[in-house]
């Protein structure tokens, strides 16, 4: 389908561009411009209004109204776009006065797309490491759940169920504002990634457990048991890789999940603290209607969002279509 | 079938009982309280002392959970700082809101998925297709994503109010109209992907169902395919769909805390986050006490549900 794999290649771009966000980016994401506060991107011309032909341009803004924040074209100057300076890709000439924004300046006069790109490298980054976390604690209290049966899979079945019921996001608000607001990055990583593996566990737990137990009584798990296999090896070796396909479908769901609440958590201020960028840092910096209403590029943290849920989705369409409902937040 | 709704109950009880005490704890437990928030750090030793006193935040946090929990039993949540109000008040005004939400978010995504759904699941045309790839774009659209964009919509063209629930200056008698008016937007935003969801699984449902042994036979003896799509097969084709009515409550109330605080429709989540941020403790363990029970009914209410179609379910 034509319409899919446009859409798998712009989410191919927003990933390349994530991973390789320190040489795409032409700006640190704390470099703010005092002059150009929610400055409209700079599209690059090759085109001048003589109808001449260029290298790739740019046209620098000016401010037009200080209060409004309006800017309007420069059109009799021109900036030229250079190629692998300053450690960036692309960048302008003349940095210091036309820098080359892409998507737009935020409110302190960030570069939108540099800190889009770094901070798709933290929600994405986080997402991940939560997800595998995830995957992890899941695998673990599902499988032994599975193999061992009795009182130990009643209890731990208990406990799934009890988080599988808790109001998810009241209890990652609940646990995110114990801590002081203010946190080092990392802190906040780690304290959010193993949230998010909490919440998440119970899901995978149930299934991996399933699919254990009727392994088990399968004659392979029999076989090896009879040549001596100890516990943890039929486990280990025999029995989890049979639930590699349903983990793998889990994954698929439980990632988006974690992006959108890490959005989620970051939107409403307890998420990473301000210079760091993530996609939720970004849409709280934009969170007033009044603002993205005039500005509308601070929403691409929002489209880029979209995008990747959108193709994480494709590539789940067809093999678990109907357990779109299962994502924990 | 008593004993199980017992222990089922009992379950939800507990979750309620767990989930208030637990956050109320961790409300607690981190640095600074209600009180240094509100005087912030040059306030007299005396003036904060007397103000924890008449809060009962001087005391140990197993004292103040005793007491919590002896008034608690009695029906009496304590009083919210924040809003100097009893929480038994405050949060059961707040909570109809978000479950107005629900409701109407519910509401809308099974008129509007159903009847897609069951369309685009026993076609094959153009039209299906188009229904299928639009619910796939909703599928992605979180709640967080969809308010933003309607407001964002809302704002730029100017039809319909996108923040609030009333307006400031309402016409006498129009009142309704008004508040009809603001929940379009926190309504359709919850709605959407929810919507999209029950299109995806209905479709699913009926793609199977029509290719059901009975559903063929039908078709075979020259009913027309429309009969039998709408008469025969929609039926058995709802239960997926009717499975999952439980644990929509649980995304509706996650998606709905999204949507409040980005279009300030007051229910519940915008209660709770405002309640976090300035340590109103007793407030914090009612609203989290709140959001359990919704989920509890929830799952009871399918479960139960469950239980009476199918008997195999009482474990």
């Amino acid at each position: 389908m034509p319409a899919s794999s446009s859409i798998g290649l712009a989410a191919a771009v927003v990933l390349v561009a994530t991973i390789g966000a320190p040489a795409v980016a032409p700006h640190r994401v704390d470099t703010r411009f005092p002059a150009l506060l929610n400055a409209p991107p700079t599209r690059p011309h090759i085109v001048a209004d003589d109808g001449t032909w260029h290298a790739p341009f740019i046209y620098p803004w000016r401010l037009a109204n200080r209060l409004e924040q309006r800017y309007d074209q420069d059109r009799s100057t021109r900036v030229a776009l250079v190629w692998w300076s300053g450690g960036a890709i692309v960048g302008s000439a003349d940095d210091a006065s036309a820098p080359f924004m892409l998507l737009g300046a935020d409110s302190f006069g960030r570069d939108v797309f540099s800190r889009l790109i770094v901070g798709g490298r933290t929600s994405l980054t986080l997402a991940l490491v939560a997800a595998l976390g995830a995957l992890a604690l899941g695998g673990i209290v599902g499988g032994c759940a599975g193999y061992l049966g009795g009182a130990v899979d009643d209890g731990l079945m208990r406990a799934t169920d009890f988080v599988m019921v808790l109001p998810a996001i009241y209890v990652a608000l609940a646990l995110r504002a114990v801590l002081p607001l203010v946190l080092a990055p990392i802190t906040v990583f780690a304290l959010l990634a193993a949230i998010f593996a909490i919440v998440g566990a119970p899901f995978i737990a149930r299934g991996v457990r399933a699919i254990v137990r009727s392994e088990r009584r399968m004659e392979y798990a029999a076989a090896a048991q009879a040549l001596g296999a100890s516990d943890t090896r039929l486990l280990a070796r025999h029995l989890l890789p049979a639930t590699a396909g349903f983990v793998a479908v889990e994954l698929t769901m439980l990632v988006p999940a974690f992006i959108v609440a890490e959005a989620t958590l970051s939107y409403v201020g307890l998420g990473f603290p301000d210079p760091v960028a993530s996609w939720g840092t970004m849409l709280h910096d934009a969170a007033n209607v009044s603002v993205f209403a005039d500005f509308p590029w601070l929403l691409s943290p929002a489209v880029a969002m979209f995008l990747v849920v959108l193709a994480l989705n494709l590539a789940l369409q067809g093999r678990a279509q109907s357990r779109h409902i299962q994502r924990p937040m | 079938m008593t004993r199980y709704l017992t222990r089922r109950l009992a379950f939800a009880a507990f979750l309620v009982f767990a989930v208030s005490s637990a956050s109320l704890v961790l409300a607690r437990l981190g640095e600074g309280d209600y009180v240094s928030g509100v005087l912030g750090v040059e306030a007299r030793r005396e003036t904060a002392a007397q103000l924890r006193a008449r809060y009962g935040l001087d005391k140990s946090i197993g004292a103040q959970y005793r007491d919590w929990l002896g008034h608690a039993l009695r029906f009496d949540f304590g009083n919210s700082l924040l809003y100097d109000r009893p929480v038994r008040d405050l949060v059961p005004e707040r909570a109809a809101n978000t479950a107005l939400l629900a409701v109407t978010a519910l509401a809308f995504a099974t008129f509007v998925g159903l009847p897609l759904g069951t369309f685009a699941g026993s076609r094959r045309n153009v039209l299906a297709a188009v229904i299928r790839a639009t619910s796939i774009v909703f599928l992605s659209l979180p709640p967080l994503l969809t308010s933003l964009a309607l407001v964002f919509i809302a704002a730029r063209t100017g039809w319909l109010p996108f923040a609030g629930i009333q307006s400031a200056s309402v016409a006498q008698g129009n009142g309704a109209l008004d508040f009809l008016r603001h929940l379009v937007v926190p309504a359709l935003a919850l709605a959407l992907p929810l919507a999209a969801v029950f299109e995806r699984l209905q479709a699913q449902a009926m793609g199977d169902t029509i290719g059901a042994p009975f559903a063929l036979a039908a078709l075979a003896r020259g009913v027309s395919r429309q009969r039998v799509v709408w008469r025969d097969a929609l039926k058995p084709s709802l239960r997926p769909i009717a499975g999952m009515y439980g644990l929509v409550i649980g995304t509706l109330l996650s998606g709905s805390f999204a949507v409040e605080v980005i279009t300030s429709w007051p229910g519940l989540g915008s209660l709770m986050l405002d309640a976090l941020r300035a340590r109103d403790v007793y407030l914090v363990a009612g609203c989290a006490g709140a959001g359990a029970l919704f989920l509890a009914c929830g799952t009871l209410i399918s479960d139960v549900a469950l239980a009476v179609v199918d008997p195999r379910a009482r474990e």
